[in-house]
């Protein structure tokens, strides 16, 4: 998304070969059609029919006789209590995940930003888990919240609080708090690179004459750097928080949505639906509430942030 | 960014800093010590950080006794397939979109912001039916066609910028010499265009290699599944002596998006592509 908003001159790039032949035309789009094509067919097409599907009462084996069903699997959604408890679960999850990752990813940037020695270390190591499959990622936490050999239980052996020894990813209680530490975890180092990069982007000048005027740190911090990051913030925020509600293999891997359903995120739940009970209609209704829902709570931030920013 | 902070402030900037460090290095500590230790240092009762006694039968194991073989060259050749046919695809939309400004291009181009937020489930399902309908689910053809679909918007966002980079006097010089449309591509764009090929097709690559869902739907038949999904299956098999094995793969399936990302640091850490690599 920042690769877009650097690119500005996208709209100048014809130059003085505007007048351009029937011929010539011809020739950008056969340049363009083997990208055009498949994203057409493999992406824009497929998008409609899932939307489409969302209104069928569509099901493994006797997809060809899909007969459309208008809002009957809406009105089943309402009511189905696991719907609801995937969307209270997801909700949690991407909100838990998303501000956690955010206050950490600040507080490690600002750092990052510091002339603090190891910093080239530590840049390095923020990235590390950005490069990890998310498949990878979850193994790996699966091996520290393993209930026998895992690291943590030892941690807490080790500092003699043996009473804080859990299943973490087994209790009901512990499962959703842990599964989101895995989930900020991962999801850190970019939000990390992103806001580092907006620091940097923040005029010197600017923090020098406040200080000149004698503005504390944090006065400095609250009205120089923060409005002037204000941008950044709004769009990472934004993209992590629908990344992470769509998220799915690393919570699929760390815990398959149990234990009964503490971790059930509204993918999950989709998948199950579609791949495990062949309900493809019910499952793209499900796909067509969270556009719907992202985009709602999407407009509802950005109009706030904007305002706040104004 | 704040001055020069006092003594204490800059004590306090080293324990986080420190904190930060143990939080997102520890896990990593653990799943390499978990891949160097024996069969018994795994199961007793309290283990250890540093394996008493390091082996690498674990990652002779992951790769003899088990799947993980086949699965990690199923990946192999899907990702390779997925990167040079993504390349190939690209590399000529991407010279039309940075040379001449048309709507379908700039159309093409808005489609990569919108396809960031749709949930795959409402693709995966249709996707899953065309497949099935033109005969190619289950199988790594259609799978590949996948990935180079889900890698498309961003190789083209990345290869139209760097054709962007390349002078248009030296393609007019060219011109002026009497090279042909083609000869100046030839000559001219596709050398100087070879590291933004390379990123391009790296980028392909590691999104083809890293990924889950659609390898875990489309995928029935074991002997096809690749590294992920092969993974993700023995992570379900409970049983402490398999996770020597479990880790030595999970450290093998990460190094080449490591060596991408050595790669792309400097892209990377100036936040140019931060935005764009979804995790």
């Amino acid at each position: 998304m920042t690769t877009v908003a650097e690119r500005p001159d996208v709209a100048r790039a014809e130059g003085p070969r505007a007048a351009r032949s029937r011929s010539d035309r011809m020739g950008i789009y056969l340049l363009l059609l083997p990208s055009l094509l498949p994203i057409v067919v493999l992406s824009v097409f497929p998008l409609l029919r899932g939307i489409y599907l969302g209104f069928t009462d569509a099901r493994a084996g006797r997809h060809v006789e899909v007969s459309f069903t208008g809002l009957a699997n809406y009105r089943e959604l309402l009511g189905d209590e696991l719907f609801w408890n995937s969307f209270k679960i997801g909700l949690l999850w991407a909100v838990g995940v998303t501000v956690l990752q955010f206050v950490l990813a600040l507080g490690l940037a600002l750092l990052l930003n510091q002339q603090l020695r190891f910093r080239g270390a530590a840049r390095v190591l923020a990235v590390v888990p950005w490069a990890m499959p998310p498949v990878v990622v979850g193994i790996l936490w699966k091996l520290v919240y393993h209930p026998d050999a895992g690291l943590l239980n030892e941690l807490f052996h080790q500092v003699g609080a043996d009473g804080m020894r859990t299943n973490w990813l087994g209790d009901f209680s512990t499962a959703l708090p842990a599964v989101i530490i895995v989930g900020v975890w991962a999801g850190m180092p970019q939000t990390t690179v992103v806001l580092l990069a907006g620091l940097q982007g923040v005029p010197r000048e600017l923090h020098e004459a406040a200080a000149v005027d004698g503005a504390s740190t944090w006065h400095r911090f609250r009205n120089v750097t923060l409005p002037a990051l204000a941008p950044v913030i709004v769009a990472i925020t934004s993209l992590d928080f629908i990344w992470n509600f769509n998220s799915f293999g690393l919570v699929y891997v760390l815990t398959a949505g149990g234990p009964g359903g503490k971790t059930m995120l509204p993918m999950l739940f989709a998948y199950e639906e579609a791949f495990r009970y062949g309900n493809y209609g019910y499952a793209a209704a499900l796909g067509n509430v969270m556009v719907v829902i992202i985009v709602a709570l999407l407009a509802v931030y950005l109009r706030r942030r904007l305002r706040e920013a104004n | 960014m704040f001055g020069k902070p006092s003594r204490t402030g800059r004590t306090l900037q080293y324990v986080a800093l420190t904190g930060y460090l143990i939080f997102l290095g520890f896990p990593l500590v653990w799943l390499v010590s978990t891949a160097f230790k024996p069969p018994r240092e795994l199961v007793q009762l309290h283990p250890t950080l540093i394996p008493t006694n390091p082996t690498v039968q674990n990652f002779v194991q992951a790769f003899t006794e088990q799947e993980l073989g086949r699965a990690a060259l199923n990946s192999l050749q899907v990702s390779l397939a997925s990167a040079a046919l993504t390349v190939l695809v690209a590399l000529p939309a991407s010279y039309a979109l940075a040379r001449f400004r048309t709507k379908l291009g700039t159309a093409a181009l808005g489609w990569v912001l919108l396809s960031q937020l749709f949930p795959f489930v409402l693709l995966i399902i249709p996707i899953f039916l065309i497949l099935r309908e033109v005969g190619l689910a289950n199988t790594h053809a259609g799978l590949v066609l996948i990935y180079v679909v889900w890698a498309l918007p961003f190789a083209l966002w990345m290869l139209q910028g760097f054709v962007r980079n390349i002078p248009r006097e030296l393609e007019e010089a060219a011109s002026v010499d009497g090279a042909s449309r083609l000869q100046i591509l030839r000559r001219v764009v596709f050398p100087l265009l070879a590291p933004g090929i390379v990123a391009t097709a790296l980028f392909s690559f590691i999104s083809a290699w890293n990924e889950f869902f659609f390898a875990l739907v489309l995928l029935k038949t074991p002997e096809l599944a690749t590294l992920p999904v092969t993974l993700a299956r023995f992570v379900g098999i409970e049983g402490t002596a398999r996770l020597g094995p479990l880790a030595a793969g999970s450290l093998l399936a990460t190094l080449p998006s490591l060596i991408f990302f050595a790669f792309m640091q400097r892209r990377l850490s100036s936040g140019s592509l931060a935005g764009a690599v979804k995790g």
